[in-house]
């Protein structure tokens, strides 16, 4: 099965985290990544960018709207997708509480609905 | 509600016993609880039509293991069907309904009970999941037992089944190193079902054995986990006592006053085996400890209740596993064997230091009338009995209580006849 793991947190201010803090997530995630892949779960990895870097889209109300800024303010922002393929929930529980990001936020487990795979939606 | 002959009601037992072991390995494979569940409905329907004139198969799990089985491939098959892009999990399903062997029935309900406690799975919904997928109860049926009305059960239990595909929830034992806290999940929700036996009362129950039923599945399962077998000696050295907890008018007795020729020896001598097998593993825990003080009450001689012993085992219970209910107990006991006094200093230092939850605890409340009312602590006591009758659900028990507050109210007009009168 399908699993996005969304990484939440709240959002750092600048220069609030120390270079060797930054160094050593960095090294966390590093790590991380490789066991993803050496497992043969991992289909994608992004760390995103901070929420005041979002641009939000929308043409539900007519016509098309540009927003700066993402389109609810929370406490706690989207801050990286994993998507793996594994097994089954607590598989992806596993992977989630290895998550560095578990630290010092929360990793939302959803499973895929359907995926975009070789030109078509699985069904 | 008649009571089951012995033999209608080993029946019983044996069709449930037979519905979890087939619902555990049809649902497995598909981690679809609900179509399983229809499935196995459609066979036992099916078995009701043509067992009585073609004669009860050899092996009647296995002939309905093969007509639920053939059933999910039909509607896998199907659904395939209708796929304009196969997947392959359904190749794989359907490999392995195919590779059951239905003449060698393996019982997978560890598995299932595992899913029903899963973290991922709402707490409140974990004992009636149980209930229903392990048991075959019908949500009307674990509706009953909890006071919900059907319609709110089904639904609970309809959403619970349907999270349980969508995540991915495995029917598969989990790592050793995550099985301690997954099979704590598991007991506490089959010590669920012990307690809404309680809170009900035995006479409106229509499912007196579920949790009886539910802790003996799990310990034959488990054979060593000693905690396992606590949880079977606790429900039914409780159970045992059953009978004896309400008297043929209906009123509620508490155990003090119980007869024990009331009480159920074979029940007893069962749960004795179960302390054996748990006390065999050297590892104690707060089913083990529960039980062995029922296991004492249960042992009351001519020379009444052994209190210092009870007196021990409850301060261990309160360091293993503290909880308002065994801070509670705790204070009874202190009141039996050091006095009313002492236990009820224990008790307000419970209830001070647990605030507001305690204010609202109906144990906590009846146990400190109790003690006022032995102390001769009249005013108070009433007003405690008042408190306690409040937050009590049991008409039996109000009824006792009410009973109690009564004679206190009698007592005071006695003492001072005229401050009833007083006040405008």
């Amino acid at each position: 099965m399908r699993y996005a793991l969304l990484m939440h947190y709240r959002e750092p201010g600048e220069g609030e985290i120390s270079e060797e803090a930054i160094a050593e997530a960095m090294q966390a995630f590093g790590a991380y990544g490789r066991a993803l892949e050496s497992a043969g779960v991992l289909l994608s990895a992004d760390v995103l960018q901070p929420s005041a870097a979002t641009t939000t889209v929308t043409c539900r109300d007519g016509g098309l709207r540009v927003q700066d800024g993402p389109f609810a303010e929370t406490k706690e922002a989207l801050a990286g997708v994993f998507v793996l393929d594994v097994p089954d929930l607590d598989a992806a529980i596993g992977w989630a509480e290895k998550c560095p990001g578990a630290q010092w936020g929360v990793i939302e487990v959803r499973p895929t609905a359907t995926a975009f795979v070789d030109g078509a939606w699985t069904r | 509600m008649d009571a089951l002959t012995p033999a209608e009601h080993s029946a019983s037992v044996a069709a449930r016993d037979s519905y979890g072991r087939l619902l555990a390995l049809l649902a497995a494979s598909t981690g679809d609880l609900a179509s399983a569940q229809d499935a196995l409905a459609d066979a036992f329907e099916r078995a009701l039509g043509t067992w009585p004139s073609q004669g009860v198969p050899g092996n009647p799990d296995a002939w309905l293991l093969t007509v639920a089985r053939n059933r999910l491939r039909d509607e896998w098959k199907s659904a395939r069907a209708q796929r304009s892009v196969p997947i392959d999990a359904a190749r794989d399903v359907l490999a392995d309904i195919d590779d059951l062997d239905v003449d060698a029935i393996p019982d997978r309900r560890l598995e299932l009970l595992l899913v029903c406690a899963h973290p991922a799975i709402d707490r409140a919904v974990r004992t009636p999941l149980m209930l229903n997928t392990v048991l075959g109860f019908t949500a009307e049926q674990v509706g009953r037992a909890f006071s919900i009305p059907t319609s709110t059960m089904a639904t609970r239990l309809v959403r619970a089944k349907k999270r349980i595909k969508a995540t991915g929830i495995p029917f598969r034992l989990p790592d050793r190193t995550d099985l301690p806290s997954r099979m704590a999940s598991v007991l506490e929700a089959v010590y669920g079902a012990y307690v809404i036996d309680w809170t009900t009362g035995p006479q409106d129950r229509e499912l007196p054995s579920e949790a009886l039923h539910l802790a003996e599945v799990l310990a034959t399962l488990v054979p060593d986990d000693p905690e396992a077998h606590g949880l079977a000696a606790l429900i039914e050295l409780s159970a045992a006592r059953a009978s004896a907890r309400i008297d043929p008018a209906g009123e509620f007795v508490p155990l003090a006053e119980q007869d024990p020729s009331l009480w159920d020896a074979r029940l007893i001598a069962r749960a004795h085996e179960h302390l054996r097998a748990a006390h065999a593993q050297g590892q104690l825990g707060r089913f083990q400890l529960e039980a062995a003080i029922q296991a004492v009450h249960c042992a009351r001689g001519s020379e009444g209740t052994d209190w210092p012993t009870l007196l021990d085992l409850h301060r261990v219970l309160h360091a293993v596993a503290p909880s308002l209910g065994s801070g509670v107990a705790l204070a009874a006991v202190v009141a039996e064997v050091e006095g009313p006094a002492a236990g009820l200093a224990s008790l307000d230092a419970l209830i001070t230091e647990a605030g507001d939850r305690a204010r609202r605890f109906q144990p906590a409340k009846a146990v400190r009338a109790h003690l006022l009312d032995l102390l001769g602590r009249v005013d108070e006591a009433i007003a405690a009995y008042e408190h306690a009758i409040s937050l009590t659900h049991d008409p039996a028990e109000r009824r006792y209580l009410s009973a109690a507050c009564s004679r206190n109210s009698q007592l005071r007009s006695a003492q001072s006849p005229q401050k009833g009168r007083t006040g405008t």
